[in-house]
């Protein structure tokens, strides 16, 4: 049984990459993710840490149906994740959303950005067809976009920009759960701070709760209150970020944190 | 006497031409490397910290990109005026490169050892042999385990952080003075960014290398350089002693960025003390811009920051900014690493 | 004046602005790109004059194509009333040049529009998680690919037998494979990119991914190779006219015109088969010339707003 103030419940969850037996060769198994548990509590930030290759991702995706997981049981507000199918998975899809790094293919290259912010609420029916642009002009310029962007394409926007509009189209859908996965990695210093600053904000006002996937301790030591480290697809240890950085228990995160570069001088 | 410095930059000037009209790229930058030294060129996407890069190898040319001006004194002479010929002669022998993309920067159709022995026999005449000897020493230098193994290795057998290792030492393989390190880390993990840092920290102690490092983290600039340039939209805005800058920064734009970044090791918590902001994106310059680049997003910003172009102010110990905003202590300095 | 160019424009919003948002289509940019291209739009005012031609032939050709003058064989280009001269039958060159662009431009268009719709349904159905059922199909569809093109379309048409439809059928079966390919390779790397990942997020079914995600992106290099193709096409049907697999005589085909020459070609008769052939190679370099220029103006990156 989870606690009540639970909202995602992650139990071994497993992901195994199979090559089938061709001609007589036998297959092979790539292990991406074995079994990783956590939980995320209603309104936190819970930060997924690793360097690439470690699962985190792949975790992500799991946890949105967006890829199948081999074995495993996820939560989320009751919902046992996993075996949904259908109407409720399409249900759930409108609470749980994802934002992606931004690697300008997060959109679709070739439709007007606004017709992709308003997918998610013609696809959930969030509101009457003739609201629909109104709505989206709304959100745009809730995350500091302008309403005559709307029609453009996804090129003519700087990354910062293009990341405004990943979280656009999340909360189009109004979920209460959001995955961001690495949103700021691929973005400059000055523009890292406006997105920490607008998900903050978003989170406060719409009681969101967030995973944030990164690679960057000093942002996950910003943002989330607790977090899962993550090693060649082990949870290697899990727990609140002031404990995860004062007192690491594990090896990984000790690694991880004597490898971080602050930028301040060395003393000496 | 003072020494000749080993790179002198004088008032560089790179433009590009676009459908849009002349970008300048590089708009009048200053710095010297001494022998040895390593100075850290900082700043964000477009700033131009490539682009001066690759101007000192006079690498940009017939790309729709003209070097407008200035001179590159390396060991006193004026690279800008050399041929082709003489040109490439200097690249990879007396200044060579690393760039960012471990990936592509190694042919895939080749084995390592080959890559190596082809360079070094481009630049100095040696038999197979003693090429290949010269191969394995600098797989040695970059300390990539079993070396010899890793000879007749393909690219994509390697790690993203053993490709790097590979990229240095082809870099290294013929003993330049100046290492060009253009964004040297940034695609690897945090933990193979370390070793990849401490690598280039130990050539150039034990080898005398100086090293350009380009990047756009001032965590590597703290934990490499003495001398930092920070530069944004073509112009290095502030420079000095890296302590100097990272702890007491007097550009709005330096200050505005150490406030912006989150930090692990200093504690305190979070959320309810937002990140200050920088508000917009890196500007684009072009030719016909007038005054301070940072002034629209600048905010300590007055009228004449838009309109005159800003002075340069120096502090004490060759700190400067670019800056209407600052009083002046000392004469301006130049950038010296 | 500071000028930075920045990627938006100021705020303004006005209910006539949200109205209007879906105004710039893809294929209007498109249109106001390609018209920037000049090669392009001549290879394109070329085409359309082509077309016009062989449409209005039967109003504008000064001579029937089919019935010659016997005592006026072979006379050469510039002679009164024959601008482009006679051929060995005595008939009108230019007459039968505009007649035969309705035989040629058919060849040319028909199969590689037919082919073109049956390589999306192969290759976006074996591309879009089909994983390595789809995979097998490609395989099926190499074999297929490693027979020499030209080859596989004499054999088929000489299967099905000359003439105009069952040419058309024969190069279109031979293209079919070719245009899979394009499409499943985009198929396959558009696919894995995160926006599709994202319209699954918000619920679409895999019918309105393949629909509204892929289908645009898959489109725009099928319609690249679709116009080169008509080129190859054009050549290729001329070529088994030429070979009597094709388009049977006297119809009037510019492949066909060019085996006619073939004939008196060595009696010094050369314009009867350069005359044709100088038109085949102008088409084909126009469709390879507008391929190109479609090429850039689908880039989303090349169009400015």
């Amino acid at each position: 049984m989870s606690a009540p103030d639970v909202l995602l419940d992650v139990r071994e969850l497993r992901k195994v990459y199979r090559t089938p037996a061709v001609l007589g060769r036998g297959g092979s198994e790539f292990v991406a993710v074995e079994g990783a548990s956590f939980t995320v509590r209603r309104g936190e930030t819970f930060g997924l840490i690793g360097e690439s290759g470690s699962g985190k991702t792949t975790v992500g995706r799991m946890l949105l149906r967006l890829l199948d997981a081999t074995s495993g049981y996820v939560e989320f507000d009751g919902y046992e994740v996993l075996r949904l199918a259908g109407p409720r998975l399409r249900d759930l899809r409108q609470r749980m959303q994802i934002v992606f790094q931004d690697s300008g293919s997060a959109f679709n290259p070739r439709l007007p950005v606004g017709e992709q912010v308003a997918f998610p609420m013609r696809k959930f029916r969030l509101h009457p067809e003739s609201e629909i642009k109104s709505r989206v002009v709304d959100l745009l310029e809730h995350v500091g976009l302008w309403a005559d962007q709307a029609q453009r394409y996804p090129h003519e926007f700087s990354g910062g920009q293009r990341q405004r509009l990943g979280i656009a189209r999340a909360l189009a859908a109004q979920p209460d759960f959001v995955v961001l996965d690495e949103p700021t990695s691929a973005l400059d210093v000055s523009v890292q701070g406006q997105i920490l600053n607008l998900l903050c904000d978003l989170q406060d006002e719409r009681g969101l709760t967030l995973i944030l996937i990164s690679h960057n301790l000093a942002v996950i030591q910003h943002m989330c209150d607790h977090a899962a480290v993550m090693h060649e697809g082990h949870v290697v240890e899990t727990g609140s970020v002031d404990e995860l950085f004062g007192a690491p228990r594990s090896d990984i995160t000790r690694q991880l944190l004597d490898a971080v570069l602050e930028p301040t001088a060395p003393a000496g | 006497m003072m020494q000749e410095p080993l790179l002198a930059v004088e008032g560089l000037r790179t433009h590009f031409s676009t459908e849009h009209g002349i970008v300048k790229a590089v708009d009048g930058v200053d710095f010297t490397i001494e022998r040895g030294g390593i100075l850290g060129m900082v700043g964000e996407s477009g700033s131009g910290k490539s682009v001066t890069g690759l101007s000192i190898l006079r690498l940009l040319e017939s790309r729709n990109a003209t070097i407008a001006g200035g001179r590159v004194l390396f060991d006193g002479e004026d690279l800008l005026t050399k041929s082709a010929k003489e040109m490439r002669e200097i690249r990879g022998r007396r200044i060579s490169m690393v760039f960012q993309n471990a990936m592509t920067a190694l042919d895939p159709f080749f084995r390592v050892g080959d890559q190596l022995v082809e360079l070094i026999r481009l630049h100095q005449r040696v038999d197979r042999r003693t090429a290949r000897a010269k191969a394995l020493e600098a797989l040695e230098l970059v300390r990539i385990p079993e070396p010899g193994r890793r000879l007749s290795s393909y690219p994509h057998q390697l790690s993203g952080g053993q490709r790097q290792r590979v990229i240095i030492a082809l870099a290294l393989a013929c003993g330049p003075d100046l290492l060009i390190a253009d964004e040297p880390t940034t695609a690897l993990d945090a933990t193979v960014q370390k070793q990849i840092i401490d690598l280039l920290l130990e050539v150039n102690r034990e080898l005398g290398t100086a090293i350009l490092m380009i990047t756009h983290d001032f965590g590597v600039v703290a934990h490499t350089c003495r001398t930092v340039a920070v530069m944004y939209a073509g112009r290095i805005v502030e420079a000095g002693d890296v302590r100097r800058v990272l702890e007491t920064p007097e550009h709005p734009y330096t200050l505005g960025l150490m406030r912006a970044v989150p930090r692990v090791k200093s504690g305190g918590r979070r959320r309810s003390d937002r990140l200050h902001q920088i508000s917009g994106s890196p500007p684009v310059r072009m030719a016909d811009a007038e005054g301070c680049a940072f002034a629209p997003r600048c905010p300590e910003a007055v009228q004449r920051c838009s309109t005159a172009e800003p002075p340069r102010i120096g502090f004490d110990a060759g700190h400067s900014v670019l800056c209407h905003q600052r009083l002046p202590i000392t004469e301006a300095g130049r950038v010296s690493a | 004046m500071s000028s930075e160019i920045i990627t938006s424009s100021g705020p303004a919003t006005s209910p006539a602005r949200v109205a209007g948002w879906q105004r710039r289509s893809q294929w209007g940019l498109a249109m106001r790109a390609l018209r920037r291209d000049k090669v392009a739009v001549a290879a394109l005012v070329v085409l359309v004059a082509v077309t016009l031609v062989a449409v209005l032939a039967p109003w504008i050709s000064p001579y029937d194509p089919l019935v010659g003058d016997p005592r006026a064989r072979l006379l050469p280009p510039g002679t009164p009333g024959h601008l482009l001269g006679l051929d060995g039958q005595g008939r009108d060159i230019l007459s039968r040049l505009m007649w035969g662009g309705r035989y040629s431009l058919t060849v040319a268009v028909v199969p590689v529009v037919c082919a073109a719709l049956l390589a999306l349904v192969i290759g976006m159905a074996s591309g879009y998680r089909g994983g390595r059922r789809g995979e097998a199909v490609m395989r099926v569809l190499d074999v297929v690919f490693a027979f020499p093109i030209v080859l596989f379309a004499i054999a088929l048409a000489a299967v099905l037998g000359a003439g105009l439809v069952n040419t058309m059928v024969a190069v279109g079966i031979t293209l079919v494979p070719y245009m899979s390919r394009v499409v499943y390779t985009s198929t396959v790397q558009e696919s894995a990119k995160e926006y599709v990942e994202a319209a699954r997020a918000a619920g679409a079914t895999d019918l309105e991914i393949l629909r509204k995600q892929l289908l645009p992106n898959v489109l725009s290099p099928l319609v690249v190779y679709g116009t080169t193709l008509a080129g190859l096409v054009i050549v290729l049907a001329a070529g088994l006219s030429f070979l009597g697999v094709g388009i049977t005589p006297p119809a009037p085909d510019w492949g066909v015109m060019t085996a006619d020459g073939r004939q008196v070609l060595l009696e010094g008769y050369a314009h009867v088969a350069t005359v044709p052939g100088l038109v085949i190679l102008v088409v084909a370099l126009a469709f390879n010339l507008l391929g190109d220029g479609i090429r850039d103006a689908l880039d989303p990156h090349k169009q400015t707003s």
